[in-house]
């Protein structure tokens, strides 16, 4: 696991790529509580509402951005901001990929900044954000 | 993407600043797993239930309401808007500040407030912003999370 001592700018973190079902989706939107049928009705998604398909759920990519971020602090590290965009749609199908690097270490305060992003197969960011750690000496 | 001025009335403007009835939430291990399994977490603590994932809240000051009362979209209906013209919505994005984590047996209290209001021009037409913050607090008053979130009417 990191420590700030060793951590250093550029630092990448390790890449993982989602591909969600709509099994997964399903599940997602039931614990959150989002009957919101872009992300399971598929006609009324497509005619009604004029999406090319179903819509992968914009603060799932913001789950997957904060994994992406507590998977490399692991238990000893602490998550104290978390911000992200979400910048383009991405629909059913789509195979993302989350991940981001070390962009300012502040040994002053114990902090790391990280920029953070989700890119699709095209490799355009359409979710970027920012996330602060507080990480052990 | 530029201010395009237009679309909000004074009368809807007039709505920043509500908030909602506080949502009591008791945080349990189960709906931790759940959330936990939903979103393919990795990690034991999440995995087990021990302590929440960071996103864990999202949605969860959301009103209950009866199936008749959804919307056509299926979406609640937010008691912070008014009718607005544009009817569509999107994700927008969050800002989260983490002042501890949160476990099973929490008992949370979250208030939402409506702050901002703004349209701007965007790829395929006008947008409607709406801006919201979700402060969540323990029962003795403990601040535990504050949550800046964005949705977008196209």
């Amino acid at each position: 696991m990191p420590t700030l001592s060793t951590v250093t700018v550029g630092t990448s973190l390790d890449e993982r790529t989602h591909e969600p079902s709509m099994v997964s989706l399903f599940l997602y939107n039931a614990v959150i509580w989002n009957p919101h049928r872009i992300h399971f009705d598929e006609s009324y998604t497509t005619q009604v509402e004029k999406h090319p398909g179903i819509v992968v759920d914009g603060p799932l990519q913001g789950d997957w951005l904060s994994q992406v971020v507590t998977e490399w602090i692991g238990d000893d590290g602490a998550l104290v901001e978390l911000e992200y965009s979400n910048r383009r749609a991405a629909y059913l199908g789509e195979r993302l990929r989350a991940g981001g690097e070390v962009v300012e270490v502040d040994q002053s305060d114990g902090t790391v900044t990280l920029e953070i992003y989700i890119k699709n197969a095209d490799d355009q960011v359409i979710a970027p954000g920012r996330a602060v750690v507080r990480l052990r000496d | 993407m530029a201010e395009t001025p237009g679309l909000l009335t004074p009368e809807i403007r007039e709505w920043v600043g509500r908030a909602d009835t506080p949502q009591r939430l008791d945080v349990t291990r189960r709906d931790i797993m759940k959330y936990a399994i939903a979103t393919e977490q990795r990690q034991d603590k999440y995995l087990r239930g021990d302590e929440a994932p960071p996103m864990f809240l999202f949605n969860a000051h959301q009103p209950l309401v009866q199936i008749e009362t959804l919307r056509a979209d299926g979406l609640t209906p937010d008691p912070l808007l008014p009718d607005l013209p544009l009817k569509r919505v999107m994700a927008g994005g969050i800002k989260n500040i983490y002042y501890r984590p949160i476990k099973p047996g929490d008992v949370l209290v979250l208030t939402r407030t409506l702050t901002d209001i703004y349209e701007k021009q965007g790829r395929t037409g006008p947008l409607i912003f709406v801006a919201y913050a979700v402060r969540v607090e323990a029962e003795d008053g403990e601040l535990v999370m504050e949550e800046t979130r964005r949705r977008i009417f196209r």
